[in-house]
Order: structure tokens, then C-alpha cells, then sequence
């Protein structure tokens, strides 16, 4: 039948021939090319002493943000567990008591809140669902471990660092 | 050699074979049949005939014994699959093993204690001097045993091919 | 038999059985490296200066490893298997000539642990036992992959058996001798009487077809279908762990030095090298340099076995019957009748 778009390629089966039926030039010549990559440049990055360029718009670990006076932003919404469609986020709020001002922003803020790493699936949603711009996903890798209990980071790993 | 070495492997080579017959589950006589193989090819080596040695130890325990593995794992027989043997096939072997025996025992009391084994030609297992002989004294039955090859050869591959298919 | 030889043989053994194990353990390390140099990587180089003390480790971790015996299996026999498997794989460098002879405070010591005089035959004899250990193995584990590898180990090397002997009978008619002794010794230097003296140059289709046997019997990439991870998860070893699994591994590296001797023995000239009586050397350090120019050898070889593993994919399972019953032997056997045409064409011409 006549293809009508013509971009139908016939491609013609030859038998092979007494020559490409013997194979082995044919595997002398795979042979060489391995070889030559004996002498290639390697692309092996040495991990812990050396990290491979990440992109801009690279997600890692989370991390909790503070304002301009170093006050965390989160108000413990719980929009970002909402969002989260792996079900990985978790948090208790508490009300903010006199004399926390320069802790927390609002008057709620999360007591708890935890991720669960092994459930996370760095999509990113809680980011774009945060109203207060108080999650961010900006760390690193997550590290390996040997436990599943020490893969829920609580809040001693994701709020910032204080400002000095 | 020394008659003691002789007699353990001799000992040894015997006790392997009642074990073939014994054992209960076929791999394992096939491998006591293998360790019965090589005490015979330590009785080669005893008689000084390396060549016979070696080739009993790659012909049969190489490639025939391995054959034989080969079709007992693929039959994958044990005591639930072995079928329950007739009253028929049972007296039948009995029979056949009396009739062995009775031969047997006939045999053996034709034999009379010969002179101690001495070869005249202690060389004669040797590759060089068996060659010889086969190529000389011995070539027409040499030849006629290898046209016997070559035709269980062609008939296995007669037996093998595929039948032309009928349309 | 006088104590001094016992102790000369002993000494031999134990050296050889040393440089074996040795060359054996680091052949792992190195067709890591080789694997990883061929694909643009590095392999493995935490381990100690450029990963040197892997091997160590890795035979620390597989003697540290949980030991698994299959409820169903045989257990006498699954233990029989790759001790079978590790047995053979050493016994077989007893016939190969290292080096001519030694002389030692005025003791001339041979290097050689056994000088039968059916050497190849020895040879062929334990690479033909090899399979056992596989195939008692394969079926000890009660395991239908495990199964199914045993059977393809067996059928596989009987197969290729026939092809690797009528290879070995054409050398046979040109030196007309078994000892592996004597066939180095007649590859004495490389070149006289106008031609080269190693038999790769007198038989190359031979030799080629030895080799491909040889990756056959070793069970090695493009013949590893008795172990073939795609189809049959481990093949033979599928039920192995720890230091049984490391064994049937091990003994695979064995192989594969033990047969790597033997084709740089049987075609590569043993232990002769080019110039070596022209150099003006004592006889020791000759020697000395022979057992190098046998090791470099051999090392090249291996380096061959891991070179054609990383970039020949596995054959299926019709295709090497075929090559090995529909090519391999038909070839072998011309070879064989070439030779002996060649040869009484020489004789005649000669007489």
C-alpha cells in the first residue's frame, strides 16, 4: 500500500554474506572499540569528595524557613501536608505564648512537624501550596541510614539554622 | 607396585560398586559409579598403563558418567515416581540373577592361581608403545572398530534429524 | 623416594598453589577494574591504594556471610559441589612446565610438579571433571534454575569437549609427543629453521578453536549460560551464599589462569621467549626470565578472557550448540586432515 505520510522506510534485509557470516572480524572490531575506551577520560565523580553540579531547580531536603529577624515562618496551616500526595508530612500546632515574639511570626506555629523521607517524593507540591513561603526544598541528598525511624527528620533537621 | 595398595584400591573398588547397587536414590549410584571408575583408573596407573588410565578417566568419567548425570536429573526419578515393580518383573529377576550367578560361580571355579601378574614389556601402557602396536600388529581390528563408530555416528544423526514435514 | 625430592616437590606445590590462589584472587579485582575501564568508569578504588586490598575484603565478606543450605536440598551433596568445583580447578597446573630447571647450590631443581607423559591429557581429563561440581551443585539445590543450569554446564561442555580434543590432536601430530615438557622444549626461542618455532604460528585455526573451547570450559562470557543471570537468575549457584558461592566464583578465576597456562604452553611457547639463548645470560637468569615471559603471558590471557567478556554478549542457548557441533567440529576435523596432509608433504619433500 502507498504510505501516505512517505516517511515509511523500507529497510532491506540482506543475508549476510561468507564474510559478516564468520563474526569474527565483526567481533575484532567490537573488540577494538572497547578497548579504545580503556584510554577514554573517565566519568566517574569521586562522591563524597566530589558532588556532581545540581541544576537551579533542583529538590533535596527541605527546609524550614525564618524572616528577615529570624523567626520561623511556618504557622502550622497544614496546607503542605494537605497538598502532599505521598502522605509524608506531619505536624502538631501550638499556640504562640507571651514572650515567644521573636520565635515564631504568627500566633500559631508547628510543635512537630515531621517528614517522613522514605515516603517523600520530592515533587514539591508543599512548596507551591505554602502560604507563608515557610517550606523550601533547597538542601542536600538525604543521606543513607540504617534505621526507618531515623529516615522522620523532626524539626532539628529542617528549620534553619538561626540568623547570627 | 606394592600388593597392599593394590588390595585397598581393589577393596575400595568393590565397596563403590556394592554402594551403586544400594543406594536408593539414582544420582547417588551414578556417583559412586564415578568414584568406582576411579579406582580403576588407579588400577591402570598401578599396571604402569598411562594411556588407558587417562583415557578411562576422560571417557568415562568425563563424558559418559557426565551423559548419565545429565539424564537422571532431566528423568528426575525418586520414591514417590518409581513405579511399583510386577510380581512378574520380580521373578524374572530373579531368575536372571540366579542364572548370573550360577555363571559366575562356574567361572570362577575354572580359574586356577596363576603366576604372579610380571609384565613382559613394562613399557607397553606407555602412549608410544601402545601406538605401535595398535598401528601395526593390531591395525585391521583398530579400523574395523572405528568404521563401527562412524556408523553408530550416522545412525544417530539419521535418528536425529528431523522428519521432512508432510503438507 | 629420597626425602629432599619430597621436600624440592613440596616447596613447588605450595609456591605454585600460592601464585595460583594469588594470581586467582586478584584476577577478581582486576575484571572489576577491567569491566570498569571499558565502560568509561574506574572500578573499584577505596579498598586500600587504588583498591589493591579488594580482594581481601571481599574474601573477609563472603567468609563473614550467612552460610544458607536449602531446606529440600541434598546437603551432603550441595556442600560436595563447589568443593568439587574449587578441587579441580587447582589440581589441574600439576603438568604445566613453569620454567626449564633451576640450579640451586649446585642442585638442579625442575620446575615442574609432575612430568607426565600424558600431560594434555591429564589436562583434558580434569577440565572434563570440572563440570561435576557444577552439575552436583546445580541439582543438590533443588531448584528448578539451578536445575536448569547444571544441565546446560553439561551438555555445554561435552560439547565443546570434542571440538577442544580433535584442536589438541592436530598439535599432537606436529609434535608428536603428549608431555607438555616436551612441547615446550620444542618451542625452544622463536625462530628456527626458517620459521617460527611457537606452534601458533604452525597451527592458527587450531589454536583458535582451542581458544573458544577454552572460554566454553571456563564457562565464561560468551559461553556463561549455565550461570546466565537474564534467563535463569543464578543458574547453578542460585541456592549458594558465602564462601560456597565464593568457591564455585573462585574456582571460575582458577580456571581461567589454569587454562590460560595451558594455551600459552601448548601455542604461545610456554616459558620460551624471543632471543633467549642469544643474550649472552647464565642459565639461571635465562630461566628466571622464562617464568616471567610465561607470566606475562598468562596475564595477557586473562586479560583477553575479561576484554572478550565485557564486550561479546551471551550467545542463546541453539546458537552455541550450533557453533559448537555445526562449525567447531567440522573444522576441527579439516584441520586435522590439512595437518597431515602439510605434514607428509614436508617429510617427503624433506626425504
Amino acid at each position: 500500500m502507498e504510505s501516505l505520510s512517505n516517511r515509511k522506510k523500507v529497510i532491506e534485509q540482506k543475508p549476510l554474506n561468507i564474510w559478516e557470516r564468520m563474526y569474527l572480524p565483526a567481533i575484532f572490531r567490537g573488540m577494538a572499540i572497547t578497548f579504545g575506551h580503556m584510554f577514554k577520560k573517565k566519568e566517574t565523580v569521586f562522591y563524597p569528595e566530589q558532588e556532581r553540579p545540581i541544576s537551579e531547580n533542583w529538590r533535596g531536603l527541605h527546609s524550614l524557613k525564618r524572616d528577615e529577624e529570624g523567626r520561623e515562618r511556618c504557622t502550622a496551616c497544614g496546607l503542605c501536608a494537605l497538598a502532599c500526595p505521598a502522605e509524608a508530612i506531619t505536624m502538631i500546632a501550638a499556640e504562640r505564648q507571651k514572650g515567644e515574639e521573636h520565635l515564631y511570626r504568627e500566633e500559631k506555629y508547628a510543635a512537630v512537624y515531621e517528614i517522613n523521607m522514605l515516603r517523600c517524593i520530592f515533587c514539591g507540591l508543599c512548596e507551591e501550596a505554602c502560604p507563608k513561603e515557610a517550606i523550601y526544598l533547597d538542601g542536600p541528598y538525604i543521606t543513607a541510614d540504617y534505621l526507618r525511624k531515623d529516615f522522620i527528620y523532626g524539626k532539628d533537621k529542617l528549620v534553619e539554622d538561626p540568623l547570627k | 607396585m606394592s600388593i597392599p595398595l593394590f588390595y585397598f584400591v581393589a577393596f575400595l573398588s568393590i565397596f563403590f560398586a556394592l554402594m551403586v547397587i544400594f543406594a536408593k536414590n539414582p544420582i547417588h549410584s551414578v556417583l559412586y559409579l564415578i568414584i568406582t571408575f576411579f579406582t580403576f583408573t588407579i588400577h591402570y596407573v598401578l599396571l604402569n598403563a598411562q594411556f588407558l588410565a587417562i583415557v578411562n578417566f576422560i571417557v568415562y568419567m568425563g563424558a559418559i558418567m557426565v551423559l548419565f548425570l545429565f539424564v537422571l536429573m532431566l528423568l528426575n526419578l525418586n520414591k514417590d515416581t518409581e513405579p511399583m515393580k510386577s510380581n512378574f518383573v520380580k521373578i524374572a529377576g530373579v531368575i536372571a540373577g540366579m542364572c548370573f550367578l550360577v555363571t559366575l560361580v562356574g567361572s570362577v571355579k575354572t580359574l586356577h592361581i596363576s603366576e604372579p601378574v610380571l609384565l613382559i614389556n613394562p613399557g607397553l601402557g606407555l602412549v608410544k608403545n601402545l601406538g605401535q602396536v595398535l598401528f601395526s600388529k593390531f591395525l585391521l581390528p583398530f579400523e574395523i572398530s572405528s568404521i563401527l563408530l562412524l556408523s553408530a555416528m550416522v545412525g544417530a544423526v539419521l535418528l536425529a534429524k528431523k522428519e521432512p514435514k508432510n503438507i | 623416594m629420597e626425602l629432599a625430592f619430597v621436600i624440592e616437590k613440596f616447596i613447588l606445590v605450595s609456591l605454585i598453589f600460592a601464585i595460583t590462589l594469588g594470581i586467582a584472587a586478584y584476577s577478581t579485582l582486576a575484571e572489576r577494574k577491567v569491566a570498569g575501564f571499558l565502560q568509561d568508569r574506574v572500578g573499584p578504588n577505596r579498598a586500600g591504594p587504588a583498591g589493591m586490598l579488594q580482594p581481601l575484603f571481599d574474601g573477609l565478606k563472603m567468609f563473614f556471610k550467612e552460610e544458607i543450605i536449602p531446606n529440600e536440598s541434598n546437603k551432603f551433596l550441595f556442600i560436595l559441589g563447589p568443593s568439587l568445583a574449587l578441587l579441580t580447578a587447582c589440581i589441574g597446573s600439576a603438568v604445566i612446565p613453569w620454567g626449564t630447571q633451576l640450579d640451586i647450590a649446585g642442585k638442579t631443581v625442575e620446575l615442574q610438579v609432575a612430568d607426565i607423559n600424558v600431560g594434555i591429557l591429564y589436562i583434558f581429563g580434569i577440565v572434563s571433571l570440572g563440570v561435576y561440581g557444577t552439575m552436583i551443585g546445580g541439582w543438590a539445590s533443588n531448584n528448578k534454575f539451578s536445575l536448569m543450569g547444571a544441565i546446560r554446564a553439561a551438555s555445554q561442555s561435552i560439547s565443546y569437549e570434542i571440538a577442544m580434543g580433535l584442536s589438541i590432536i592436530a598439535l599432537l601430530m606436529l609434535t608428536g609427543t603428549l608431555s607438555l615438557k616436551e612441547i615446550a622444549m620444542q618451542q625452544d626461542g622463536f625462530w628456527a629453521d626458517g620459521w617460527f618455532t611457537w606452534n601458533i604460528f604452525k597451527q592458527p585455526i587450531g589454536f583458535l578453536i582451542f581458544i573458544i573451547c577454552a572460554f566454553a570450559e571456563c564457562n565464561r562470557t560468551p559461553f556463561d549460560l549455565p550461570e546466565c543471570e537474564t534467563e535463569l537468575v543464578g543458574g547453578f549457584h542460585t541456592e549458594y551464599s558465602g564462601m560456597k558461592l565464593g568457591s564455585f566464583l573462585f574456582s571460575e578465576y582458577i580456571n581461567m589462569f589454569v587454562s590460560s597456562a595451558v594455551m600459552s604452553t601448548l601455542y604461545f611457547g610456554g616459558y620460551n621467549f624471543p632471543f633467549m639463548h642469544n643474550l649472552g645470560l647464565s642459565d639461571n637468569l635465562v630461566t628466571i626470565l622464562g617464568i616471567l615471559a610465561l607470566f606475562i603471558k598468562i596475564i595477557c590471557f586473562i586479560f583477553l578472557f575479561m576484554w572478550v567478556r565485557w564486550t561479546i554478549p551471551r550467545f542463546r542457548y541453539d546458537q552455541l550448540m550450533n557453533l559448537g557441533w555445526k562449525i567447531l567440529i567440522p573444522l576441527a576435523i579439516a584441520n586435522i586432515a590439512i595437518t597431515g596432509i602439510v605434514i607428509t608433504l614436508i617429510e617427503k619433500n624433506a626425504g
